[in-house]
């Protein structure tokens, strides 16, 4: 077992940031606590880090228990915050070089375990680093994290603000990552996301909604969802929104999801083309996990 | 100043931008755009991080000057008549919205008086908006102790307080929960149907399709420009995410 959460509790003033927080992560697993801002992703991640104690509740990583073994553990935790942390007057090599030598080790010893990424930003070794791009930042964020070969990698909000192209770009690096038998827990607000974790939580201010695998969320979902399309999908979500016939409606891009409340699907149907929608298509699909995480969060 | 003029004429086109470029040293930021955005349009402003966007937004938000070509917002010229278009766009993005150690009516009160709103407009249009989304037990509250979504919806409705010619949002949703995303697109949708003309960037792909029209920006060029819909019956795709996924590059990311 990499990471063991029993209970955590923490509390700023009168917010609560997580409440009766417990999972586990598998090594060699990459598990993702997906939610928007406020679900207290980060508050987990800085426990787990060993960077903020829990007011109750018990944390554990590699076996340890994360308050009494901080120091021991940091040797095997690499942490990427979400916000950009490295030092912006060093270039890029005394960046890791820095970290390297932080951790008593060399960036030759375990060149080998960031060398996909860092030699993606190498050619540049003499720029200071707050003079990089967005996903240069990133690269050498995450190879900074990973010179010290640490069993555990925490990172928080990677993909936050970055293009759908370069996200991808950035899962293929922790696929492989994971090939290398690091395990990680890494948190995103992008719902799409999920489906690429082996595990993930779904949380919600400060609470967990669900945990399992994503197909298991998918799986869960427990009613038939249709897609519905017509000319205008926007008008005919505002419209379907106050049928009698559906539950949850949501626009999804040119779709509007629908679950039934009564009758058969066949009533919207008609009930669209009597109402001037044309083009009107409806078919059953397979929900996404942003489809659950909105069943979750009305219920 | 001939366009200018058919500008003045023709009070339907918001943004009207031909052959802008601008650098920094030899780095190609904008690369000749060419478009232009039409009063109550939805303009969907997309591209990876590093090709250009930013650089586009501030040009026409009057807040830097291009390296050559034209380009007018709500009628006055950007490198002449910055101060004039300040005053006609309103402006949010995720990362700078509201004040958070103001509470959410000094908020109103501030941005209201940026603007030049007289005292009873400001609390007219105050007054308005907390009702439209029942907030009354929020309005005292300090903007950091209100979440995310709701900060969102809060910060869009005060940029447009002042009922601009155009928004400019850039990446409004982003960390923003599921369900209050698509509230988020509600008001967007009321705001273009009084007349406003929203520009905005995102990187939910779903987003895009809710867009009238889309462009995509790639290493500093509109490479796609066009309704939703035509652009994917073009490119033979299924969604905007694919279309993305299909001509989208990030090299300078």
């Amino acid at each position: 077992m990499m990471v063991r959460l029993n209970n955590l509790c923490k509390t700023y003033g009168t917010t609560k940031a997580i409440e009766d927080i417990s999972f586990e992560v598998n090594e060699n697993e990459i598990f993702g606590l997906i939610g928007p801002d406020g679900a207290g992703k980060t508050t987990i991640m800085q426990i787990v880090a060993t960077l903020l104690v829990p007011d109750s509740g018990i944390a554990e990583v590699c076996g340890m228990e994360v308050n009494a073994n901080f120091k021991a553990l940091r040797k095997h935790i690499g942490y990427m915050p979400g916000k950009f942390s490295l030092y912006p007057d060093l270039s890029i090599e005394e960046n890791i070089e820095f970290f390297a030598a932080l951790f008593g080790t060399t960036v030759q010893e375990n060149y080998h375990l960031v060398s996909d990424i860092y030699s993606q930003i190498e050619p540049f070794k003499d720029r200071p680093a707050g003079k990089l791009s967005g996903g240069m930042k990133q690269k050498l964020a995450l190879s900074c994290a990973l010179i010290h070969k640490p069993k555990l990698l925490i990172l928080d909000e990677p993909t936050t603000g970055v293009d759908a192209v370069s996200r991808k770009e950035f899962w293929g690096m922790l696929k492989n990552l994971q090939k290398k038998g690091i395990s990680i827990l890494v948190s995103t607000p992008y719902m799409d996301e999920a489906a690429l974790c082996d595990r993930v939580a779904l949380m919600q201010s400060g609470k967990i909604l669900q945990i399992d695998t994503p197909q298991a969320v998918v799986n869960s979902f427990n009613e038939v969802l249709y897609a519905v399309t017509s000319d205008k999908v926007y008008k005919m979500k505002e419209y379907l929104k106050h049928s009698n016939y559906c539950k949850n409606v949501h626009l999804f891009g040119q779709e509007v999801h629908v679950t039934l409340n009564t009758g058969v699907i066949d009533n919207v149907v008609t009930e669209l083309k009597n109402t001037g929608f044309s083009n009107v298509e409806i078919k059953p699909i397979n929900p996404t996990v942003e489809d659950c995480f909105m069943k979750l969060m009305v219920q | 100043m001939e366009r200018f003029q058919d500008i003045d004429k023709a009070d339907s086109t918001v943004i009207w931008v031909k052959n802008m470029t601008k650098k920094f040293g030899k780095f190609v930021a904008n690369d000749n755009l060419t478009f232009s955005v039409e009063k109550g349009e939805i303009f969907g402003f997309l591209g990876a991080n590093g090709a250009g966007k930013t650089t586009a937004i501030r040009i026409l938000c009057g807040l830097l000057s291009p390296t050559s070509g034209e380009a007018y917002v709500a009628g006055y010229d950007v490198y002449k008549q910055s101060e004039k278009i300040k005053q006609s766009i309103g402006y949010m993005s995720q990362k700078f919205s509201l004040y958070d150690d103001l509470n959410m009516m000094e908020n109103i009160r501030f941005f209201g008086g940026i603007y030049g709103l007289d005292k009873k407009t400001i609390e007219q249009r105050t007054n308005e908006l907390i009702e439209k989304f029942g907030m009354q037990d929020m309005q005292k509250k300090l903007i950091k102790d209100i979440p995310l979504g709701w900060k969102q919806k809060i910060a869009f409705s005060i940029a447009v307080l002042h009922k601009p010619k155009v928004v400019f949002l850039d990446e409004p949703t982003g960390g923003v929960d599921p369900i209050t995303r698509r509230q988020f697109w509600d008001l967007i949708n009321e705001t273009a149907e009084m007349g406003i003309t929203v520009f905005v960037t995102t990187h939910y792909m779903d987003e895009a399709e809710y867009c009238n029209r889309v462009s995509i920006m790639s290493e500093g060029k509109i490479i796609e420009l066009g309704k939703p819909k035509d652009l994917k019956e073009k490119h033979q795709v299924n969604s905007i995410d694919e279309l993305f996924f299909k001509v989208a590059r990030n090299v300078n990311y």
